[in-house]
């Protein structure tokens, strides 16, 4: 359970992480400064188990993986939105970031309102309004990544092949 | 049979594949810079297995070169050092990534090319499939020279008619960012096609499948054809033979079609490319700093398009106007036929190659307060420094004229 921090649409990465930051890959030094210039108050204020609820194209822009780094260095449980940018998606996945399509989900929670989340079951609750909402299950393989804890855990113990079987 | 990516993923995948399917295919070259390569070395490290092939692996220094600062040294100092442990052949430091992949020869028809960046698209433009990823995908490419891809829907986007003078590719495809927005070609192939796009020389068409990033898409693609091919007999060490390949009764997601006879020049405005507006809706904007670089128009007729317009004359003396040339071939070419003189003796700072002002670091940072011109593609708040500044996305003619008068200019009235 934790609290949600709502984000407009087509949120890029410049916007979850200045390029300026991006001269160090520690996920705490980037997590500091996450969000610093449209939400100053995320990386101040964040406790772990908090969601991010997104608007669409959330993540869009370049492929830099210390956006992603820094939301997970921020001890962030989720992202939800109703669509992510393809790199982000791909790169959120690949190191263990958990995210969730759900359009509905993002319509149904405000700031600040208290969310419980099943990652497994793809369930969110929003306590505060006693609303519940189901995510899109995630492709086999994207679980598979996500399981291992991200892609490169995966790697250590099976051969890329076993993805697809 | 199929879309252009479709027959693309087909032949690598040995069976016919179609949208939707996922993939897991072999990867010809993994391209990745010195914002991205520490990361993915990191990831190599943390898996613990070899590399695959160290001949599909290619390394720049562009982002943050020559260093700008103690951070950025460090990390080519780390990357010099791990292609030396690894033995890898292919290091360049002579301008910015993707403009090296293309003069060196890495990208030829059909084949698939991933990157540790998002303009990694830009491969599209020689029918090749080319897509950014992060650097953990990277690392994982180096390792088992593979990579998933879901096979894309594809948004066919078919040009005719020809431009007016003083209107380039690079206006048609704001216009096209306008149109379809941010989020229009998300997890999308997009391919750009038709009679305008056939008419087009290479330098031209790179724009579309450059930008088709900032509208989300997946890839941007061109089918090869003779111009592709005499590009890359003439001017990379690439050998054929190169096998043109072309949609087949494609069915497509959606087909957009445009004329581009009338259009005029575009700008796109601050704060999002998508913010598209003709020129003549901001012309008399003051701006502060016009930067020609990127790898989306600081090519070799590029800079002749600026040259062509300043030359004999003074750009704003207020105005800081600086040309960063996209590798160091064009810098060389560039200087020998006199351009760089006469982009200096109108008043321009030419600089050498590199991304760094593109991405906020060195060589063109913005004050706040301060408006720049530029011919890049990314117009994200802070992109370029200070988050308070301003960024205005135009064709290389369309900052010449701005150069001249300080203010957003429309550059019809300047050429000869």
């Amino acid at each position: 359970m934790g609290k949600a921090w709502t984000f407009g649409e087509n949120m890029n990465t410049d916007e979850i992480i200045p390029g300026r930051f991006n001269i160090t890959i520690d996920p705490l030094e980037l997590a500091k400064n996450v969000f610093c210039e449209v939400k100053p108050e995320y990386s101040k204020n964040i406790k772990p188990g908090d969601i991010i609820v997104g608007g669409q194209n959330f993540g869009c822009g370049s492929s830099r993986e210390h956006a992603p780094i820094a939301i997970k260095g921020s001890q962030t449980k989720c992202i939800i939105a109703p669509s992510f940018a393809r790199i982000f998606f791909r790169n959120a996945i690949n190191i263990g970031l958990p995210i969730l399509e759900c359009p509905e989900a993002v319509a149904g929670i405000r700031e600040g309102d208290e969310v419980d989340v099943d990652l497994s079951s793809g369930q969110i609750r929003n306590l505060t309004s006693g609303a519940t909402f189901q995510a899109r299950p995630l492709p086999d393989f994207v679980l598979k990544i996500a399981e291992a804890g991200g892609i490169v855990n995966f790697l250590k113990e099976h051969d890329i092949q076993e993805l697809m079987a | 049979m199929g879309t252009l990516i479709e027959e693309i993923f087909s032949r690598k995948a040995g069976r016919p594949v179609q949208a939707g399917e996922i993939v897991l295919l072999d990867v010809d070259y993994i391209m990745s810079h010195d914002n991205t390569t520490p990361l993915a070395i990191k990831a190599f490290r943390e898996i613990g297995k070899p590399l695959h092939d160290k001949n599909r692996i290619v390394l720049h220094l562009d982002h943050a070169y020559p260093a700008p600062n103690v951070m950025a040294a460090e990390n080519h100092r780390k990357i010099i050092d791990f292609v030396k442990e690894q033995e890898l052949p292919h290091l360049f430091m002579q301008g910015v990534c993707h403009q090296v992949m293309l003069e060196e020869g890495f990208i030829t028809p059909g084949a698939i090319v991933i990157g540790a960046d998002s303009h990694s698209n830009t491969y599209g433009v020689m029918g090749a499939f080319g897509a950014g990823l992060g650097s953990t995908e990277i690392a994982v490419a180096w390792v088992t020279g593979k990579c998933w891809f879901k096979v894309p829907e594809t948004i066919r986007i078919e040009l005719r008619g020809r431009t007016q003078p003083g209107v380039y590719a690079k206006d048609v495809m704001i216009h096209i960012a306008g149109l379809l927005g941010m989020d229009g070609g998300t997890y999308r192939s997009v391919e750009f096609g038709g009679e305008y796009i056939e008419s087009l020389p290479m330098h031209e068409r790179i724009i579309f499948p450059n930008m088709s990033t900032e509208i989300g898409a997946k890839c941007g693609l061109i089918a090869a054809d003779q111009v592709t091919i005499d590009y890359l007999e003439n001017e990379t060490p690439a050998t054929g033979p190169f096998e043109i390949i072309q949609p087949v009764n494609p069915r497509y997601e959606r087909i957009i079609e445009l004329d581009v006879s009338a259009l005029t020049p575009q700008v796109a405005c601050h704060p999002d490319v998508d913010n598209v507006k003709p020129l003549e809706q901001v012309e008399g904007l003051e701006v502060h700093e016009v930067y020609i670089g990127t790898c989306t128009n600081a090519r070799y007729e590029d800079l002749e398009i600026v040259a062509n317009m300043l030359k004999g004359k003074r750009v704003n003396p207020l105005v800081r106007v600086i040309v960063t040339p996209a590798s160091q071939r064009i810098h060389k070419k560039a200087m020998q036929n006199g351009l760089i003189e006469i982009l200096m003796d109108a008043g321009c700072t030419v600089t050498g190659t590199g991304c760094g002002a593109c991405i906020g670091r060195h060589g063109g940072i913005l004050a706040p307060g301060e408006r720049a011109l530029t011919t890049m593609n990314r117009n994200f708040v802070g992109r370029m420094g200070s988050p308070l500044a301003e960024i205005y996305l135009a064709s290389p003619a369309t900052a010449a004229a701005t150069a001249l008068t300080g203010r957003i200019t429309d550059p019809r009235g300047f050429l000869k």
